[in-house]
């Protein structure tokens, strides 16, 4: 099984023990097109699964961020206040913020990969 | 135009110590001297210095790469942008309109009271509402100070645990901005896959922490939200109030009014809906109407007319304050009434019904190679979700480029977020079968270069004075002054 799991609204995270590395998926960058800002929250801030964290801001439209997981944010990445495009260069490598899990249980409502690729599939058919 | 010269900017044209003006001598008492130092510059301020016909020249030429409502079709989706008739500009320049003061003698000024108070109650009879202000200066402004009467009404029943503003996720962006600015917290209400406001999602928000639900109808899709009284008697019940966004009023407009359908509160963008200039960001104006038993709250001054016919100026304690100087955009609101009073209760009633033909015209004659996601009668406007043929690898943005090739101002791209691709058009009520017959063909020729010659619409536009800027580095690289540009030289 895959330690990366997917929301509905195009957000990843990657588990690794209590950590989870929240990110957009390379789906969601390559809608935005060029992202020109990530607004993040700060270290020692709580997110809450479902609910706004921050937004990315691309040529196109200002996206909010909404978190998969719970849990208080032990790190942001720092590189992408002033490189936001590296999101779009590899959006699975650079993650936005890295959280400490409050409730595991919580990915069991996300998706997988195979079902987060149907969505995909199905958005870009609709 | 010679753009080798007036090509350049103002300050690449400076030459020390050129000049085009005279000041007189000083007429004011005192000398730069008795200014305090900490109020002084350091250093002089990098102005250009250039002699007249130069400074005529340049900004003249500049003007001729305008693009305006005046110089063609402007098919901007969510912004209206009708013909402004000249008589409007008539109007508002007669010296009786351009040479008031604010603050001149109430018995100086009953006819200008009389010209707002006669908008203002043709907007009250356009909208179903019982009183409007018109003080507010733009439709966000609006959008604002509609906010501000809701929360002055919930506090005056000392109800204060109502923070929060439902606004469904096809909403003009302004709307969440407006609450935010208001102090209360947004909720977002998801679309159902045909552009409406899911009412089933929305029912178990309605709480008594609601304050009001933000709605556009027709909304940003440009379908028109049919659920209206039953969502109205939802929030009435839960005690919140049904809030207008009046930015797509157009297409109602003699036909239908929010104030029948429920709506407590609205407001009107007269520079969309009644042909005042916008574009460039402004002057707008946005009046705000409100039902019976609101019209206390409205801002100070009120225009009122008194028992014997005269027009006087109020204020009261239980309005929000004051959110402009006076009586808003003055000039803007004389162009209103002068639209409004040149086509008259006939005329009003053809521009809804004008402006849905239209756009339905468009849509039905392009829809074969623009992709259509909400295939219904749209209003005013309607979205195409890129083009039909999505393997030919170009974008709407490639689209909207290669249209001003041909001469047109590009729609409203990329908005609504409810689709990848959008392009949302809206060609109004002004224009005619032969503009958009012509405007429906090029579509249909960019469709047909876009999979013959894909690179022709990838490289668009390219009989423009500027071809394709780099927004990403222009975003990044922000240069907003001259001395950005040279330092970064």
């Amino acid at each position: 099984m895959s330690n990366i799991y997917y929301s509905q609204t195009h957000e990843y995270v990657r588990v690794d023990g209590n950590i989870g590395y929240v990110g957009i998926t390379d789906y969601a960058q390559h809608a935005l097109g060029n992202i020109v800002y990530v607004d993040m929250p700060e270290v020692d801030d709580d997110v809450t699964a479902g609910e706004e964290f921050g937004a990315v801001e691309s040529v196109k439209a200002a996206s909010d961020l909404i978190s998969p997981v719970s849990g208080a944010v032990v790190e942001i990445n720092e590189h992408l206040i002033d490189n936001p495009r590296l999101v779009n260069e590899n959006a699975m490598e650079n993650w936005i913020i890295k959280v400490e899990l409050s409730d595991k249980s919580e990915l069991d409502e996300l998706l997988d990969e195979a079902a987060y690729k149907a969505l995909c599939e199905s958005e870009s058919a609709h | 135009m010679n753009r080798e010269y007036y090509g350049k900017l103002i300050f690449e044209l400076s030459r020390e110590g050129r000049k085009g003006y005279k000041l007189p001598k000083h007429a004011v008492e005192g000398s730069l001297s008795d200014i305090p130092s900490t109020l002084m510059r350091e250093s002089a301020p990098q102005l250009p210095e250039v002699d007249e016909p130069t400074l005529v020249r340049h900004y003249t030429n500049l003007s001729t790469n305008n693009f305006g409502v005046d110089t063609g079709f402007y098919p901007l989706g969510s912004c209206t942008m009708k013909y402004n008739p000249k008589i409007n500009e008539e109007v508002a320049a007669m010296p009786a309109m351009q040479k008031l003061h604010p603050y001149q003698p109430e018995a100086t000024v009953q006819g200008a009271l009389e010209a707002y108070h006669t908008l203002q109650a043709a907007l009250a009879e356009i909208g179903g509402m019982s009183e409007f202000t018109l003080n507010p200066f733009a439709g966000a402004h609006g959008e604002l100070t509609g906010l501000m009467v809701i929360r002055a009404y919930h506090e005056s029943r000392g109800d204060a645990k109502r923070t929060k503003v439902i606004v469904p996720d096809s909403a003009h962006g302004t709307n969440p901005a407006s609450a935010a600015v208001a102090g209360l917290k947004v909720v977002e209400v998801k679309s159902l896959p045909d552009g409406t406001i899911d009412v089933d999602a929305l029912r178990p928000l309605l709480d008594d922490t609601v304050a009001a639900v933000m709605m556009t109808n027709p909304n940003t899709v440009g379908i028109f939200e049919s659920r209206i009284p039953e969502i109205a008697q939802m929030a009435h019940d839960a005690g919140a109030l049904m809030y207008y966004d009046g930015a797509n009023l157009n297409p109602m407009v003699g036909v239908a009014r929010p104030g029948d359908m429920g709506f407590d509160v609205m407001h009107i963008n007269l520079h969309k809906t009644f042909s005042t200039p916008h574009g460039g960001g402004g002057p707008g104006s946005g009046p705000v109407g409100v039902r019976k038993g609101l019209e206390k709250f409205l801002p100070n001054p009120r225009v009122i007319k008194r028992d014997d016919g005269s027009f006087a100026l109020t204020t009261n304690d239980d309005a929000l304050g004051s959110i402009s100087v006076t009586l808003g955009n003055f000039a803007v609101e004389m162009k209103a009434l002068s639209y409004i009073l040149s086509l008259g209760n006939e005329g009003l009633k053809n521009v809804g019904p004008l402006a849905t033909l239209n756009a339905n015209y468009i849509k039905s004659s392009l829809n074969h190679v623009y992709k259509l996601p909400i295939d219904r009668i749209c209003k005013h406007e309607f979205v195409f979700d890129g083009l039909a043929d999505k393997s030919t690898g170009v974008t709407t943005l490639d689209v909207a480029k290669r249209l001003l090739d041909y001469g047109y101002h590009a729609p409203t791209i990329y908005f609504p977020l409810l689709f990848h691709e959008s392009l949302m058009i809206e060609p109004t009520e002004t224009e005619s079968k032969e503009t958009l017959d012509e405007f429906i063909s090029v579509m249909a020729k960019i469709a047909h270069e876009a999979s013959a010659t894909p690179e022709v619409v990838k490289t668009a536009p390219h009989n423009t004075p500027i071809s394709r800027p780099d927004d990403t580095a222009a975003a990044l690289n922000q240069i907003v002054t001259y001395a950005d540009l040279t330092q970064n030289a």
